[in-house]
């Protein structure tokens, strides 16, 4: 299945795009999708383990991926 | 979560008394609107305000951009000061944290707690700071004086390169 994953401050501005499309298979955990993402082009340095959202929460390397989820790479937090 | 012992709050089992209101917004914060809040039993209205310093890290600030995952940074704020409510005897929390550009000395962000006693607003305004600096998804890019300008980050999680 196709995932767009959102990206946001300097993790935008790496591609530079709001979002970035994958595709990985249905059922697919977090980190798999993470890994896939690792082998693009620039994303070398992603950390295994970033920070992500599954639906507007934070979610664990683990969770299950499923078509309409929405993903989200969440760089180190600043707001205050 | 539960209150626990050391906390100043009392477990009833009754519905939670308090009410709370989260908000992610692009307009400049009235912090004024802030002060009106609560009723005649509440003793204690605690507001507090974080506004955009002229330096960080030794660098002299010229302004800042805030940006929001805005959907879950609404819902997270919510959360938090839930998590809040849940701890302190408090009958309203208000939050608001601010996005896009600001200038020195703008509200970034706002809590304001009202509460029957002033040690329930302390506990649950440094809990909301704490946890919206630790959990909120906003960051913040700073501009300098000297024309460049830079995302804000944790030293121990580096972004890619």
């Amino acid at each position: 299945m196709r995932l767009s994953v959102l990206l946001f401050a300097y993790y935008r501005e790496l591609v530079p795009a709001p979002s970035v499309e994958l595709e990985v298979r249905s059922g697919a955990t977090v980190r798999e999708a993470i890994a896939r993402l690792r082998e693009m082009p620039g994303w070398e340095g992603l950390p295994e383990e970033p920070t992500v959202a599954v639906n507007r929460e934070y979610s664990r390397p683990d969770r299950e991926l499923h078509a309409g989820d929405e993903l989200a790479l969440i760089p180190p937090v600043a707001g205050g | 979560m539960k209150a626990t012992g050391d906390r100043t709050k009392v477990p009833t089992g009754d519905p939670d008394p308090c009410s709370v209101s989260a908000r992610i917004t692009e307009e400049p914060i009235r912090t004024d609107r802030l002060l009106d809040l609560g009723s005649r039993a509440d003793g204690a209205l605690l507001l507090f305000v974080g506004r955009v310093r002229d330096h960080n890290d030794g660098r002299s600030v010229a302004r800042l951009r805030y940006e929001a995952y805005a959907e879950m940074a609404e819902r997270e704020l919510e959360a938090i000061l839930r998590e809040a409510a849940d701890r302190c005897e408090a009958t309203r929390i208000e939050a608001v944290h601010r996005t896009g550009e600001l200038e020195i000395g703008e509200a970034s962000v706002a809590i304001a707690v009202v509460s029957p006693h002033r040690a329930a607003a302390f506990e649950a305004s440094r809990y909301v700071i704490e946890e919206i600096k630790k959990r909120l998804p906003v960051w913040k890019r700073e501009a300098y004086a000297d024309g460049s300008d830079a995302w804000v980050r944790a030293a121990s999680d580096a972004p890619p390169r």
